[in-house]
């Protein structure tokens, strides 16, 4: 019941919140923050009962806490269709999971200064934070493909309604890039459905599980893994475009830097803490395990994109002028480094990329959440309109700096180690190993953008015609906001929301050991999976 | 637990208590009581840690000590440790940057006095000898990597302390310039060293010394080459040389303390201390080494150089740092690595002297650093100049002082190695590095006051002057640890570090020879000393770059040059044309796309028209199509 719990809690939340009058936003917030801190006590409970020594990914047996039942099964000419509402957890999830509790905790929080339509708002928030967790936990294709598809939704209205003056185009525009995948995708899980049984009960299947393993497909059915089986490259890639949209990948990365520059700060820290991690997640779970000879064909260029990425992304970050749109190319930088890692198919590249989805799904929520700082004082995040705010704001100013090193791979930071890892799995393997060199100097160029912004906004004098004021007499000088009410360096809210991400930033930077050993095993299945397939192609 | 962790983490909490008080406001008069609470604490957050490495020093056995703290992480192949490693090169140098650090924290809780961010100062300070010591102990070259990224992250912090502060420089305007400079120079730097690491994990998997140097025979002569190159151009962003050394005068920026301890007397070192720590993979590589060699005399020629037009008293101390270190790598580059450590100490000695007296005079002229302003000190800071005196001696490698026999041991070791092209342009830049010291020197003391009249320069509180006169003093006698064998036959710095770094054998010099050498170097010394001091001891003194001192006053163009080949083009590619890109060209795809659906909706639309003539009509059309085409099959 675990994983159905930690699941629906946010839904009974939604549901609650519709029976609640829209003007009590207070209770509205506080049930929500009730279900989200449900889940982080659920998604310690399973951190505490995992068994990290169970493998997963491939069989059904190593998975825990698992949930199976019958789901439907229709009757289609003669055909039968059946879907289970299979939920377990693996050494690729876990992690992910426990990520997505936090991230979604603190989004909540950063919901509370919300005010338009409060009600909907939550409802629409719930809705999203159940189908993120159920993605994580699914281990039916199209229990999988249901939660993604719900995960879309609620972002539409979430950005549409509560975004900023561009929102409808950033909305639509992020709406139509995934609806593009999620179309592929669903012919993908037909194929599959068709072509994949169950070993236990010999009926057709969209078990992940089942799919994982090469020997449960039909022989000669559409997707057999048999030479030159040209449908599998075509199934692979309609897999692939899906996630790696979500991931993103250059060059379909551009609604990323639009739907995050009008998304309100709290959604904007689901979508680079969670969202993102979805593709990721897809591809280490279902795309490449279940194709793993066409993703040995093409590991190389998917290095490539992922190097593409790391580069393209930091040298787009360097030419921004808005805070929040410096951050978003610096997610396709950052996440270009779990492309990287993948394709390096080895254990210290995998678990470098796995550990990269973790450590910058606490990163760039801190990120985006110190932009929503300043853009709610200032009602501008254009960098060159502050100046000399480390005076002012300490606190602030401190936290960005712990960002900002935790982004640009400082050791004993959580970046580094995934970096690290990324880099030296890659160099390991001949294939990409001037790959992984060119890679380097993403972290060059994330110091190049990263130190501007900080000088821009935080050092030297207040600008002319800066978003602030100062008053008061030399040495009593304090900065004030136009029309903020509230405290100019971080308030208590702020910093409850912020100091947990750093503290754990900082305890994975010097003792990564708790995630690497709840990943290690079933990263070393995949691994192998897909060195198995390697193996054979060369045969 | 282990001395060593207490020693490492000491400064570690010293940072956190100075960043709490960082935070904290004393009421009024307290403000001040805070400052002599953070200052005392955070010094003795160093001060211990000297006395138990000291205590350690004393009971050295030559044996290493390895103390692991925790696993760090491992995955697959990889383990990395938390440990660290004591041998008497690790050992040596944490004495010094322990030592040397406790007397630079003592000095600047007298020259901080006053500033709002005393606090978070000494913070900073204390996180670069955490950081520092760190560097130096770690056993492996990944915790060695921790440190190496620390420091770099301190130095950003403390040069740009002062953030709203005018610098002048090429391309820069304030002290956060200065810092973001230096902090994406040492990037590239770290870029090579990441490179380095990842060839010797591909090779053997372990990147902890004891491996690396216990398998060194698993590389090839092509591994060995490019690891030893790559990590050679990792130093040449730490330890500012040819081709990245132009961070480390705008590194200048910092408070003046800043620029003693870390631009001058440690973390520039850093990049000589992991060189001899991997000594035996170095004198693997004859080509690396030749290289090092090179570069480091073209570095010391070419900094000694500048230093002769520079007229920021700072500016001239860090170009003389910049070329002192070229003179390190001069060493190592021929294989005489604990000449290099010697030089590494005594320079520590007698720069971090330099810096801080010339602390003391800019805090006596209130900020005033051009030495064209200055002049007839003497009178005034009596300590202050004696201080400088003999640490100025000593860089000049007057004969007997400190500077002066690690000097002329780089030099002897250079000429036994045969290589008599690098001696001879090392003893002319021994004589350019005499000739602008006391141009420095008598610019600022002697001679008649050139500063403003309403100024009146007093001599500084003992706080500040106490470490002077040890660090002059120690100018003075530092050079006893590494006597020439014509004095004492077992030269002590030599033996006591060849346990850990590793040795050349090379032929030794005859005692007549080696008498001939320190004869030469003594001249030489004077030579420039004397000359300096006739020319700028006059009444007036012309200063003003004019003709080929205009090109060494403007450093060669190098920055300029830098900035017009690489800055230039780069945020080029970034603002005009990859942003462009991604905006007109990709994103212009996607929108095309979208408005082109939009489009064609637009065009079917007008099928649509709702009369329905025209959909029988189509209708038929179809059906007369559809019977047509049966009919025919």
């Amino acid at each position: 019941m675990t994983l159905t719990l930690i699941t629906f809690l946010p839904l009974i939340a939604a549901l609650i919140t519709l029976l609640i009058p829209k003007e009590q936003k207070q209770t509205i917030r506080l049930v929500s923050l009730l279900a989200a801190v449900g889940q982080v006590i659920l998604a310690v409970v399973i951190w505490q009962n995992y068994n990290p020594s169970l493998a997963g990914v491939d069989d059904v047996s190593k998975f825990q806490f698992v949930e199976r039942a019958a789901w439907f099964s229709v009757e289609l000419g003669g055909y039968t269709v059946s879907a289970d509402y299979l939920m377990g957890i693996d050494g690729l999830s876990v992690t992910m999971v426990i990520l997505t509790a936090i991230v979604a905790l603190v989004g909540v929080g950063a919901s509370w200064t919300i005010e338009k339509s409060v009600k909907s708002y939550f409802v629409l928030y719930n809705l999203m934070s159940m189908s993120m967790m159920g993605c994580f936990l699914a281990l039916d294709f199209f229990l999988f493909y249901i939660f993604w598809e719900v995960t879309l939704i609620p972002m539409y209205f979430l950005i549409g309604i509560w975004g900023g003056k561009n929102r409808e185009y950033a909305a639509i525009k992020f709406f139509i890039y995934t609806l593009v995948g999620s179309v592929l995708m669903l012919l993908a899980i037909i194929a599959l459905y068709a072509s994949v049984i169950d070993p236990e009960t010999g009926r057709n299947t969209f078990s992940m599980v089942a799919m994982a393993n090469q020997q449960n497909f039909i022989s000669g059915s559409a997707l057999a893994p048999s030479e030159g089986n040209l449908l599998r490259a075509l199934a692979f890639f309609a897999l692939f475009l899906a996630f790696v949209i979500k991931v993103p990948m250059v060059p379909f990365h551009t609604w990323l830097p639009d739907a995050h520059v009008e998304a309100p700060t709290p959604i904007s820290v689901v979508l680079a803490g969670v969202l993102l991690k979805l593709g990721g997640y897809g591809l280490l779970r279902i795309n490449f395990p279940i194709f793993p000879e066409v993703f040995q064909q093409f590991a190389w260029w998917i290095a490539l994109f992922g190097v593409i990425s790391i580069v393209y992304g930091a040298f787009c970050a360097i030419a921004q002028t808005d805070f929040k749109k410096m951050v978003a190319y610096s997610s396709v930088s950052h996440m270009g480094f779990v492309l990287l890692g993948i394709a390096a198919v080895n254990s210290l590249g995998m678990s470098g990329a796995m550990l990269q989805m973790f450590s910058h799904g606490l990163l760039s929520p801190m990120m985006f959440l110190l932009v929503g700082v300043i853009y709610e004082r200032a009602h501008t995040r254009e960098m060159d309109k502050f100046g000399g705010l480390a005076k002012h704001m300490p606190v602030y100013a401190g936290f960005i700096m712990l960002a900002f090193m935790g982004n640009l791979g400082m050791p004993a930071l959580s970046g580094f180690v995934a970096e690290a890892f990324v880099f030296l799995g890659a160099f390991a393997v001949e294939q990409t190993r001037l790959l992984s060199v060119i890679g380097t100097l993403g972290i060059l160029l994330s110091a190049a953008y990263l130190l501007r912004a900080y000088k821009a906004m935080f050092t030297g004098e207040r600008k002319p015609n800066a978003a602030y004021e100062v008053e008061g007499h030399h040495g009593e000088e304090h900065a004030h906001f136009h029309d903020w009410k509230g405290k100019v360096d971080l308030d208590g809210r702020e910093i409850a929301l912020l100091a947990p991400l750093a503290a754990i930033v900082i305890i994975i930077g010097v003792y990564p050991a708790p995630v690497l050993d709840l990943i290690m095993p079933s990263l070393n299945r995949v691994a192998e999976i897909l060195s198995a397939a390697a193996n054979v192609a060369m045969k | 637990m282990n001395v060593i962790f207490i020693s490492v983490f000491l400064p570690l909490v010293g940072f956190f208590l100075s960043s709490l008080f960082s935070l904290t406001k004393f009421i009024g008069h307290h403000e001040s009581g805070k400052e002599k609470l953070v200052g005392v604490l955070s010094t003795l957050m160093i001060a211990i840690p000297f006395g138990i490495f000291a205590t350690l020093f004393a009971s050295f056995n030559g044996e290493a000590q390895i103390a692991t703290l925790y696993d760090w992480f491992a995955a697959g192949a990889m383990s990395i440790k938390v440990s660290y490693q004591l041998d008497s090169l690790s050992l040596f140098m944490a004495m010094i940057v322990t030592g040397v650090g406790s007397l630079i924290h003592l000095y600047s809780i007298g020259y901080m006095h006053g500033d709002e961010g005393f606090a978070r100062f000494f913070a900073y300070l204390n996180l670069f000898i955490f950081a520092m010591l760190n560097l130096i102990l770690a056993d492996n070259m990944v915790l060695m990597f921790l440190g190496w990224e620390g420091v770099g992250l301190c130095s950003y912090l403390l040069i740009g302390f002062w953030y709203d502060r005018k610098f002048d420089g090429i391309g820069i305007a304030t002290t956060t310039d200065a810092a973001n400079k230096a902090f994406i120079m040492n990037r590239i730097g770290d870029f090579a060293m990441l490179a380095a690491m990842f060839l010797i994990f591909q090779k053997i998997s372990a990147l902890d010394y004891n491996s690396i140097l216990s398998q060194k025979e698993a590389f090839d002569s092509t591994h060995i080459f490019w690891i030893t190159l790559l990590i050679f151009i990792g130093c040449t962003g730490k330890s500012a040389q040819i081709p990245l050394y132009t961070w480390l005068p705008d590194a200048m920026a910092g408070p003046t303390p800043v620029s003693a301890l870390i631009h001058a007397a440690t973390m520039v070192t850093s990049g000589i201390y992991l060189t001899a720590r991997l000594s035996p993979l170095f004198i693997m590589s004859p080509d690396t080494m030749n290289l090092i060699a090179v570069v480091g005399i073209a570095t010391a020629f070419i900094a000694a150089t500048i230093g002769l037009t520079q007229n920021d008293i700072k500016k001239v101390l860090a170009y003389s740092t910049v070329s002192q270190l070229g003179y390190m790598f001069l060493a190592l580059g021929i294989g005489a690595f604990g000449s290099a450590i010697f030089h590494v100490t005594t320079h520590a000695f007698f720069k971090a002297c330099l810096f801080l007296g010339s602390g003391s005079v800019i805090h006596a002229l209130h900020e005033e650093q051009d030495i064209r302003k200055m002049g007839g000190l003497a009178k005034v800071m009596p300590q202050t100049h004696a201080t400088f005196l003999v640490a100025s001696l000593a860089l000049a490698g007057f004969p007997l002082t400190a500077g002066f026999f690690s000097k002329d041991d780089v030099l002897a070791k250079t000429f036994e190695s045969g290589n008599y092209l690098l001696w001879g342009v090392g003893l002319v830049t021994a004589f350019i590095t005499a000739f602008y010291t006391m141009r420095l020197y008598t610019l600022t003391f002697l001679g008649e006051a050139r500063y403003n009249t309403d100024k009146h320069p007093h001599e500084s509180p003992a706080l500040m002057t106490a470490p002077l006169w040890i660090l002059g003093a120690l100018s003075l006698v530092g050079g006893a640890i590494g006597l020439p064998a014509v004095i004492q036959e077992q030269n002590w710095i030599q033996s006591f570090l060849s346990s850990s770094v590793a040795s050349v054998q090379a032929h030794h010099l005859e005692h007549s020879n080696e008498w001939i050498l320190l004869g030469i170097s003594s001249i030489v010394a004077i030579l420039g000393l004397a000359a300096s001091f006739s020319i700028y001891s006059k009444k007036t003194v012309h200063v003003e770059p004019e003709g080929v001192t205009t090109v060494l006053y403007r450093k060669y163009y190098i920055d300029e040059l830098y900035d017009a080949a690489v800055v230039k083009p780069f945020q080029f590619l970034a603002s005009r044309l990859l942003a462009p890109i991604d905006n007109r060209i990709i994103d212009g795809l996607v929108n095309g796309i979208g408005s082109s659906m939009v489009g064609l909706g637009g065009a079917l639309k007008r099928w649509q028209t709702g009369v329905a003539q025209n959909y029988a009509l189509v209708i038929t059309i179809g059906l007369i199509l559809l019977v047509g085409y049966i009919a025919l099959t």
